[in-house]
């Protein structure tokens, strides 16, 4: 089956700090095919993201299609707040790196 | 055709306000999408200037984490814009953490400004959101449970003691407040980013939900709009039925997909924003295009709160801090670089013991950005820069501690290096004095049983 990367998929990937204890994920598409494309394949389920980031799944807090802006968006806790010693990203703005990677079956 | 909402206003009641900076003073505002907004007939200029994002530091510490020239630069635009149209300006979360330093600061500008620009008398007004550890501790002793938000554990004794410093997140209340006072101006504290526009939306008597959604999606400015650019000033529009919101600059527009996906930044969910006082349930939100650049909102639902909870946020210090680095280019010393490390916190731990300080190893090209959640954590770079930070009482035992855990890694003893001149390559072999280590201690919401409790305001007059 043909495969392609999220990358080549979705218009904007990127992740943030919601509040200090948590980072939410957004994938973006600008066209509905792509969107129902990736939802449909499971590539970004909560499994998937769990295996991606190797996280236990009591780690995302949340975890949406959200429709009207053709996004899929999810969030995780952090082990430790935002800014803590140690942490490496205070704004959380460069954990979607993985993502870019990801493969998407069925894609064309 | 549509008449761009830049040119004319798109019903007999509306509100209007232009957003210059989603972040007041942490990049300067980009003059000329200001000065094209303050064209459009703008009724306020309103901007929120404090974040979370900062991390824990400025909050503990209460400094800014802005220079003192970009928060004066924009209060300059600002101010000057809105006294020259007659029209209000509202800051929210002065100085980047809303502490009551930081809203006395940004009215010390004000004033000076006034005073260097020899503006015409106008009413000046700002409010405090610090909450003292003696009311929380005193709430706590008296039954208030404080629950923590995003999965804390209540508010215990012991975390209230290690906490320097509390802000409240404050609601529309007090700037309603101000404006009813006849503020031509106002400073405030901690607060919701949202309140800050809904406030003077609330008071003008547009509906709840429509006010609220107005505020989430001025509050970044230039972020609800396309192409990426941030700084930018956007103009909001609120009528009775629906909210639009349109970009001024040239190369930006505010587009259905640019509006909605906006609406979820930096947020866990999409679909619902919490304030003090209640929430906006946004699932219902219809997006349409009214103009080329101009988004059209109807649909978000108001759902008020059984009872009132006030945000609180807190930071407390851990510690002095010295940070250095260093530099590996041996194949053989990255592939065991933890190794490396696990020498140099022994010989740490020799001189300093296991406890009392912290040592902290971020190894840049493997996993220096993303720690545990990097997938690719076995296959480092060819070269790797390893930040070595240490967290002591004193600034003395810090730099120590630092320079131990840095310089330990040159004498690291692997068996079966190559190199035995040196494990690790200096770029610099110091180690450098940090800023102090916080952490956010509180992230927790207390019931109030009045939404102005914890926020008292001032009005007074300023220019000549």
């Amino acid at each position: 089956m043909a495969k392609r990367k999220l990358f080549d998929l979705a218009k904007t990937i990127r992740s943030k700090n919601a509040g200090v204890d948590r980072i939410t994920f957004d994938v973006i598409f600008t066209d509905r095919a792509n969107y129902d494309l990736v939802c449909g394949s499971g590539a970004l389920s909560r499994e998937s993201v769990c295996r991606i980031f190797g996280i236990p799944s009591s780690r995302i807090t949340d975890h949406v299609h959200f429709d009207p802006a053709l996004a899929i968006k999810f969030t995780i806790s952090r082990t430790m707040p935002s800014g803590s010693p140690g942490d490496g990203d205070i704004f959380g703005s460069q954990q979607y790196g993985p993502l870019l990677d990801v493969e998407v079956a069925g894609a064309t | 055709m549509t008449v761009s909402i830049a040119h004319q206003r798109s019903a007999n009641r509306t509100l209007r306000i232009v957003c210059p900076n989603g972040h007041l003073g942490f990049a300067p505002i980009k003059p000329d999408s200001l000065a094209k907004g303050l064209t459009c007939e703008p009724d306020l200029i309103c901007a929120d200037s404090g974040s979370c994002d900062i991390g824990p530091g400025p909050l503990g510490s209460d400094i800014s984490s802005s220079p003192l020239a970009w928060q004066t630069h924009d209060l300059e635009l600002m101010l000057l814009g809105a006294r020259r149209l007659g029209v209000p300006m509202i800051v929210g979360s002065a100085g980047d953490t809303g502490s009551n330093s930081r809203v006395d600061l940004f009215v010390r500008i004000i004033q000076d400004l006034a005073r260097k620009h020899a503006l015409p008398k106008f009413r000046l007004g700002w409010f405090y959101s610090e909450v003292p550890k003696a009311l929380i501790s005193e709430t706590m002793a008296t039954g208030g449970a404080i629950e923590g938000l995003d999965g804390r554990a209540p508010l215990d004794p012991q975390t209230v003691a290690a906490t320097d410093r509390v802000v409240a997140v404050a609601g529309v209340h007090p700037f309603m407040a101000l404006l009813d006072q006849g503020a031509d101006v106002i400073i405030g504290g901690r607060s919701s980013d949202c309140a800050i526009f809904a406030a003077p939306a609330l008071r003008a008597g547009f509906p709840e939900a429509l006010a609220y959604y107005y505020g989430k999606v001025l509050e970044c400015a230039s972020f609800c709009a396309e192409p990426y650019a941030g700084k930018e000033s956007v103009l909001g529009e609120i009528t009775m039925e629906d909210v639009k919101v349109t970009a001024l600059l040239p190369e930006q527009r505010c587009t259905i997909a640019s509006v909605a996906g906006h609406a979820m930044y930096e947020r866990t969910n999409p679909y619902f924003e919490h304030f003090l006082g209640g929430h906006i349930d946004m699932s219902e939100c219809a997006y349409e295009q009214y103009d080329e650049r101009t988004c059209r909102i109807t649909g978000p639902r108001f759902v008020p709160a059984a009872d009132l909870r006030v945000k609180l946020e807190g930071a407390g210090k851990l510690g002095e801090r010295y940070v250095g680095m260093v530099g590996v280019r041996d194949p053989y010393t990255i592939a065991n670089i933890d190794a490396v490390i696990a020498w140099a916190r022994r010989q740490a731990c020799e001189r300093f013991g296991e406890t009392g300080y912290e040592l902290h190893y971020s190894v840049y090209g493997r996993d220096g950005v993303m720690g545990a959640l990097e997938p690719l954590r076995d296959k480092p770079g060819h070269e790797l820069c390893v930040v070595v930070q240490s967290i002591a009482p004193s600034r003395e035992m810090a730099e120590e501690v630092c320079m131990i855990g840095l310089r330990q890694m040159f004498y690291a003893r692997l068996p079966q290096v190559k190199g035995t001149a040196g494990g690790v390559a200096f770029a610099l072999d110091e180690v450098l004095a940090a800023s102090p280590a916080y952490r956010w201690t509180i992230n927790h919401a207390m019931r109030v049983s009045d939404p102005m409790a914890l926020f008292e305001t001032t009005i007074m007059e300023a220019g000549v």
